[in-house]
C-alpha cells in the first residue's frame, strides 16, 4: 500500500508543479509542454484509482490530439511576449481579486458539499450487475443505458461547433485552381502529347 | 524484511529482467531491420548491398552503430537546448514502451492490461511530440517545416488507425490485446484471421501505418528534395542515432500491432502437426518480418506523395471509407447476432 501512496504523491507532486509552470513559465512552447506533462501525470493519478479506461481516454484526446493541434499553432504564433508580460503589475491587484473571488466561491461550495448516504455505496459498484466488468464496459453500459439521450445531445452540440467553426473560417477567394483528382487521372497520353518522329538533321 | 524482499524486491527484479528480455532482443532487430532494408532494397535494384563488413555484410549494423556512437553531438548556438536534446530520447523512449503490451505468445506479455489497444494508440499518438519538439528547438527553417508537416500528417492518420482499431474491436469484444488475438482463433486456421473478412480496413490500416511512421511514400517530414533532412536536418551523431533507432523500432511495433489485430498474433496459419510444433513467438517473427518486407517493398518501389494529395487521401478516401465500415459492421454483428458478450 506504501508504493501505492507514495506514486500518489510523486505523480500529485508533478501534476500541481507543471500546473504551476504552465502560467509561470515565459516562452509559450514550455508552457505548451508543461501542460503536457501535468495531462499525463492525471493520466497516472486515473490509472492508480483503477480508472484505467479513463486514463488512456485522457492521453489519447488531449495529450494526443488538442495538445498537438494547441502546440501547433503556439509554435506558428509570432508575439513578442515580453512586451504582453509589461502591464503584469499593473493588472496584478485586480487579477488577484478575481482569482480570491474564485477561490473563496470554490470553497463556499465544495465545503457545503455532502454525499448523499446512498452514493458513497454506489460508488464501489457504479453499474448494478455488472460487477467483475472492466470498467471499459462499466462506463460504456452506464453511458449508452442511461445517459445515451444526453450522450447524443453532446455530440449534437459538438457537431455543430464544429460545423459553425467551419462556416466561421471558410472563405471562398476568386481565381484559385484546384486539383480535380478525376481529370488527373482521367488523363490520357493521346490527349496531351504529340509524338513526332524527328529525322536527324532536320527538327520539326 | 522478508516481506519487503516478497513483496517489493523480488517482484521489481522479475519486472527488470522481462523488460531486459524484450528491450535487448527489439535493439537487435532494430539494428538488422536497417541491414535487412539494405540488403532486400539492394536485391530489388539488382546490386549486392553491404557485403564488406563481416560475412555477407553482417556486421554492418554494428559498424554504423560504432561510427554514430564516436561522432561529436552538435548543438546549434541558437537552438533551445533542452528540449534539443530531449526530443530524441523522447522519441526513443516512446517507441520501447510501447512494447510492454504486445503479446509475442500466449502468456509472453509484460502487462496484460485490460485497454492494450487504447495503451497502444495512446503512445503512438505521443509519437508526433519527438518530431515536433526536434523541429522547434532546433530553431531553423528547414526542420521546422519538416515537424509542422510530420504534426499534420500524423494527427491525420491517427482518425482513421482509430477507426480500423474499433472495428477490429467490435469484432472480439474485449481491448485486451490476448483476448483479440484469441478470438481469432479457429478451424478454419488463417482464414479465420481478421484480415479475411476486414480485409479493406487491414490495407487502410497498413497505409495508415506507413503515414504514422513517416515511412515511404509518405515520408513528407524528411523529404530530401525539399527539406534537407527534414527534423533530423540539425541533429549528430548519438541523438541522429536515437532518432532512427525509434523510427525502426516503430516500424517493427507497428507491424507488431497490425500482426496482432489482423494476422493472429503468434497463431500459426493452419493448426496441424508441423506447424503448431513450432513456438508462436516465430510465428510472431515471421509475420513481423513479412510485413517489414512489405515495408521495404513500398519503399523501393513508389514515389513520394505529393503534400495535398497526402492529406486528400488521409481525410477523403480513409476517414469517410473506414467509418463507414465501422457502421457497416456493427450493423452486420447486430443484423446477424453476432456480437460478442
Amino acid at each position: 500500500m506504501i508504493v501505492a501512496t507514495l506514486a500518489f504523491y510523486l505523480f500529485a507532486a508533478i501534476t500541481v508543479a507543471s500546473a504551476f509552470m504552465v502560467i509561470a513559465s515565459k516562452n509559450p512552447v514550455h508552457s505548451v509542454l508543461f501542460l503536457i506533462l501535468a495531462f499525463f501525470n492525471s493520466a497516472a493519478l486515473f490509472v492508480l484509482l483503477g480508472a484505467e479506461f479513463l486514463a488512456m481516454i485522457l492521453v489519447v484526446v488531449y495529450v494526443g490530439a488538442v495538445a498537438v493541434l494547441f502546440l501547433f499553432v503556439v509554435m506558428m504564433l509570432d508575439i513578442n511576449f515580453t512586451a504582453l508580460r509589461q502591464g503584469f503589475l499593473q493588472y496584478l491587484p485586480i487579477g488577484g481579486l478575481i482569482g480570491i473571488i474564485l477561490l473563496i466561491e470554490l470553497l463556499l461550495v465544495v465545503g457545503g458539499w455532502t454525499l448523499a448516504p446512498e452514493a458513497v455505496t454506489a460508488g464501489f459498484e457504479p453499474v448494478k450487475g455488472v460487477a467483475g466488468a472492466t470498467n471499459t464496459e462499466q462506463i460504456g453500459s452506464i453511458l449508452y443505458t442511461n445517459y445515451v439521450y444526453l450522450f447524443q445531445a453532446a455530440g449534437m452540440i459538438l457537431l455543430v461547433a464544429m460545423i459553425g467553426a467551419i462556416v466561421l473560417t471558410h472563405r471562398q477567394r476568386p481565381g484559385v485552381r484546384k486539383q480535380v483528382i478525376a481529370d488527373q487521372v482521367y488523363r490520357r497520353p493521346e490527349d496531351s502529347m504529340a509524338v513526332r518522329k524527328v529525322e536527324p538533321g532536320q527538327g520539326i | 524484511m522478508v516481506e519487503f524482499w516478497d513483496v517489493y524486491a523480488l517482484p521489481t527484479i522479475i519486472i527488470l529482467a522481462k523488460i531486459l528480455a524484450i528491450v535487448l532482443p527489439l535493439l537487435i532487430a532494430v539494428a538488422y531491420l536497417t541491414l535487412y532494408e539494405r540488403k532486400v532494397m539492394a536485391l530489388m535494384q539488382l546490386r549486392k548491398g553491404p557485403n564488406v563488413v563481416g560475412f555477407y555484410g553482417l556486421l554492418q549494423p554494428l559498424a554504423d552503430g560504432a561510427k554514430l556512437f564516436f561522432k561529436e553531438t552538435v548543438v546549434p548556438t541558437g537552438a533551445n537546448k533542452a528540449l534539443f536534446l530531449i526530443a530524441p530520447m523522447l522519441t526513443f523512449i516512446l517507441s520501447l514502451i510501447a512494447w510492454a503490451v504486445i503479446p509475442f505468445d500466449e502468456g509472453m506479455v509484460l502487462a496484460d492490461i485490460n485497454v492494450g489497444v487504447l495503451y497502444l494508440f495512446a503512445i503512438s499518438s505521443l509519437g508526433v511530440y519527438g518530431i515536433v519538439v526536434a523541429g522547434w528547438a532546433s530553431n531553423s527553417r528547414y526542420p521546422f517545416l519538416g515537424a509542422l508537416r510530420s504534426a499534420a500528417q500524423m494527427v491525420s492518420y491517427e482518425v482513421s488507425i482509430g477507426f480500423v482499431m474499433i472495428t477490429v474491436l467490435l469484432c472480439v469484444g474485449s481491448l485486451n490485446l490476448t483476448d483479440i488475438v484469441m478470438s481469432q482463433k479457429g478451424g478454419l486456421g488463417l482464414f479465420n484471421w481478421y484480415f479475411v473478412p476486414l480485409f479493406p480496413m487491414f490495407i487502410i490500416f497498413f497505409v495508415s501505418i506507413l503515414a504514422e511512421t513517416n515511412r515511404h511514400p509518405f515520408d513528407l517530414p524528411e523529404a530530401e528534395a525539399e527539406l534537407v533532412a527534414g527534423y533530423q536536418t540539425e541533429y549528430s551523431s548519438m541523438a541522429f542515432a536515437l532518432f532512427f533507432l525509434g523510427e525502426y523500432a516503430n516500424m517493427i511495433l507497428m507491424s507488431g500491432i497490425c500482426t496482432v489485430l489482423f494476422l493472429g498474433g503468434w497463431l500459426p496459419p493452419v493448426d496441424i502437426a508441423p506447424l503448431n510444433w513450432i513456438p508462436g513467438i516465430i510465428w510472431f517473427g515471421i509475420k513481423v518480418a513479412a510485413l517489414l518486407f512489405v515495408f521495404i517493398w513500398v519503399r523501393a518501389t513508389l514515389p513520394r506523395y505529393r503534400y495535398d494529395q497526402l492529406m486528400r487521401l488521409g481525410w477523403k478516401v480513409f476517414l469517410p471509407f473506414s467509418l463507414i465500415w465501422v457502421v457497416l459492421t456493427a450493423g452486420f454483428l447486430v443484423a446477424f447476432d453476432m456480437v460478442p458478450a
